[in-house]
């Protein structure tokens, strides 16, 4: 027999081998030392086999794809379990056949080349099977390629570009398996060794039938294989391998920590380019088209990543959501942004050391809620109203919180804030520290350590009073459509507490996005690049989605969000406190309170 | 004492020759939106780091225009981005990135070894 016709496909298959090999040591031994302690002590059996089978329904069966968009996710299964089926049973068949559990890695691939004709147990029922997975991959196959070229018919706006590696890659795999229909086919027409998909296609194709035409096909198929596992490491598929190894590191406990390591490299490896995160993606809307995570992934594989795409990024967090391999495309991003400005951190040593005040609780305001004096007077009313002794700690002079800087990517200048405000709330010895504006709740919370002191979002804060009946809301009608501000919601995972704080004041109306695929209102700080007008483009496709609903007002939480829709003159829209304060008046007026609280409610208004 | 430049004693002449356009020319290319500032002040006047420190944002355009490039590459240092200043511009002007740019070019010069 020619055995010539395994070579292509073992060469490649060797190569493959060893530039995976290669890649994996060198990923692995680029993580610090702790990370590798980390993973040593990961291989544990019950985490393995959470690993295990992290692998199996999102590595072969592609789950989470199957949520999003059920053809895609066949698409994505057919290929992969279908393959990794074919694989599994050849071998068994080809034990079966020799009766032995070592046999030539190459022969379950050109099996039906070789074994002409004999017939073993089972052999009738094995190779139905493997003509059934054929039949699935095949139908895989058929689909990307419609795919390629009507990606509507996916639910999909968008499919990402293709540079050459990809392509060539693409046209292997695409052969791959037609080719393997022919030869099989030709196979079981010649020797009578197929089942009901090969014998149809070799009774077809019957009048071509010769050991030549035979040879060529099985020759095709073998060189389809290799093709494909040579392109293999320099395209996306090298997704499928590193999306194993991502798996068992992230489980591992293993994350980016504000500087590269190889963890970046094994998730950009990782990514598949499916583009469910374009079609996520709210940029698209306003004519940016280069800078979503997929392109920011293939860039930094690629070494060409520009600062005009890194800082066109709204961080809003949307791609991550549906990310099927669960890439961190936010601390992804970030951290290439803190890598790319490293060298102009300022020192800030201007800052002052100014005294702080004895106080019990703390409101920081921050600078953007500087920019709504609507929302510190309400915060003001309800400190008042709960009798708080409150330190309002930026009222005068204070810097940021360091949250825009650290979204710009200039970490080392924004711990100078940290250390600066730090020493102010430790050193006004109160328990609890309130802050009206999300972007400054999530460095609190995070990047700040501030031992015993509690930090609290006035959405909590809120309800909490209003849980303990210090401050009486009246429940009435209004149609309140609630927008959860992206670093609220999706950055620190606060859904309810908002939500609560405006049921006690109106009608709450469920709405299509919300929480994790809720709108970024398009004013995000994380993007230094977009332009106003882009801006405006966002912020009106939000509002023409939150309108649908015929809301009275539009709820918010965040003083960036709303000073964003303020611009729009179509919609009211409000901060929950103010929603808060101006229902406890309304109500103080017809529900009889404890009269002290009613007046000085009043007496606020003066303020 | 504020430092108002009434009192400059050099030449007020500008040599179009000697002109050190290397910033404006490049935050220019980038963020085209630049051109439009009127220098109206109202970024100054919000400016959280404005208000802790004598910077003044408004003068970093003029700096920008004038090509004093060793002035701001003092001055850009202090910026907090935290990004008021784009929200009240008049002009929609990305001032933030303005900012950035200049610190990347200004740093990138430095690493390049050429006067600033
Ligand atoms: S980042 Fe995730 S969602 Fe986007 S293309 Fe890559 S794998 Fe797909
Ligand atoms: S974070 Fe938001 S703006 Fe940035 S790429 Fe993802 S979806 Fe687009
Ligand atoms: S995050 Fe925004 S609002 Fe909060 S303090 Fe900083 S700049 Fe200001
Ligand atoms: S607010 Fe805008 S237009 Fe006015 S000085 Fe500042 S940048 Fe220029
Ligand atoms: S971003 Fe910089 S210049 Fe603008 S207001 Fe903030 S501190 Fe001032």
């Amino acid at each position: 027999m020619e055995n010539f016709i395994i070579i292509p496909f073992t060469v490649g298959l060797i190569y493959l081998t060893l530039v995976l090999i290669y890649r994996f040591v060198k990923w692995v031994r680029g993580l610090s030392k702790l990370d590798k302690l980390r993973l040593v002590q990961s291989f544990k059996i019950r985490r393995m086999l959470r690993s295990l089978k992290e692998v199996f329904y999102e590595g072969l069966l592609h789950r989470k794809i199957f949520r999003k968009n059920p053809v895609l996710g066949y698409m994505h299964m057919s290929l992969a379990f279908g393959w990794f089926l074919l694989i599994v049973l050849g071998h068994i068949e080809v034990m079966a056949a020799r009766r032995s559990l070592l046999v030539p890695f190459y022969l379950p691939v050109f099996f039906r080349y070789f074994e002409t004709g004999t017939t073993f147990f089972a052999s009738g029922i094995f190779s139905f099977l493997m003509d059934f997975f054929l039949l699935i991959v095949l139908s895989g196959v058929a689909l990307a390629m419609l795919k390629r070229f009507k990606k509507q018919l996916f639910g999909m706006k968008k499919t990402t570009r293709l540079k050459t590696g990809d392509r060539m890659a693409l046209t292997s795999l695409w052969l791959i398996f037609p080719l393997r229909l022919l030869a099989e086919g030709m196979s079981a027409e010649l020797y009578g060794n197929g089942s009901f998909l090969t014998s149809s296609v070799g009774h077809i194709i019957g009048s071509f039938s010769s050991e030549s035409t035979n040879l060529v096909l099985w020759t095709a198929y073998s060189c389809a294989l290799g093709f494909f596992f040579a392109a293999l490491p320099n395209s996306r598929y090298m997704h499928i391998p590193t999306e194993v190894l991502l798996i068992f590191v992230r489980n591992a406990g293993i994350r980016l920590k504000k500087r590269n390591n190889t963890y970046t490299d094994i998730q950009v490896f990782s990514c598949s380019r499916c583009g469910l995160c374009l079609d996520n993606c709210q940029m698209a809307a306003a004519g940016i088209n280069h800078a979503q995570s997929v392109y920011i992934l293939k860039n930094i594989r690629n070494n060409n990543l520009t600062d005009e795409q890194l800082f066109n990024c709204l961080l809003c967090g949307k791609c991550e959501v549906d990310c099927p391999v669960g890439i961190n495309t936010i601390d992804l991003r970030i951290t290439q942004r803190i890598e790319s400005t490293l060298q102009y951190n300022s020192s800030y040593n201007y800052l002052e050391d100014l005294p702080a005040r004895k106080a019990s609780t703390i409101y920081f305001a921050g600078c953007m809620t500087h920019l709504t004096p609507g929302i510190i007077a309400s915060m003001k009313t309800l400190f008042h109203m709960a009798g708080e002794n409150v330190w309002f700690m930026d009222e005068e002079k204070a810097p940021c919180c360091g949250r825009p800087l650290m979204l710009a990517g200039q970490h080392d200048a924004a711990s100078k804030l940290i250390v600066n405000n730090t020493r102010k709330i430790l050193g006004s010895g109160a328990k609890t520290l309130v802050v009206s504006c999300p972007i400054c709740y999530k460095v609190f919370r995070e990047d700040y350590e501030l031992g015993n002191v509690e930090v609290l979002f006035h959405a909590e804060y809120i309800s909490r009073l209003i849980r303990e009946q210090i401050i009486l809301p009246g429940k009435t009608t209004t149609r309140i459509v609630y927008h959860d501000p992206c670093e609220l919601g999706r950055g620190m995972g606060m859904f309810e507490p908002p939500r609560e704080v405006l049921r006690a004041t109106g009608k709450v109306i469920p709405v299509k996005n919300e929480k994790q695929m809720a709108h970024c209102c398009g004013g995000s700080l994380g993007n230094l690049k977009i332009s106003q007008q882009e801006r405006a483009v966002l912020r009106n496709q939000a509002v023409k989605d939150y309108q649908q609903y015929l809301p009275d007002v539009l709820a918010t939480a965040c003083p960036l969000c709303k000073k964003t829709f303020a611009r729009h003159r179509g919609i009211e829209v409000m901060d929950i406190a103010e929603i808060v304060v101006s229902s406890i008046r309304k109500s103080a007026e017809v529900v009889p309170v404890k009269a002290s609280v009613k007046e000085e409610a009043f007496a606020e208004e003066l303020v | 004492m504020e430092d108002f430049s009434f009192l400059n004693p050099g030449s007020r002449q500008i040599d179009f020759d000697n002109f050190d356009d290397r910033l404006l020319l490049y935050v220019l290319e980038y963020e085209p939106s630049f051109v439009t500032c009127i220098s109206c002040g109202g970024c100054t006047a919000t400016c959280s780091a404005g208000n802790l420190t004598n910077f003044n944002v408004r003068k970093i355009g003029l700096w920008l225009r004038r090509g004093e490039t060793e002035k701001l590459s003092q001055e850009i240092e202090k910026c907090m981005f935290c990004g008021k200043c784009t929200l009240v511009c008049p002009r929609d002007i990305n001032i933030r990135n303005v900012i950035l740019l200049i610190k990347k070019r200004i740093s990138e010069l430095k690493t390049e070894n050429q006067p600033v």
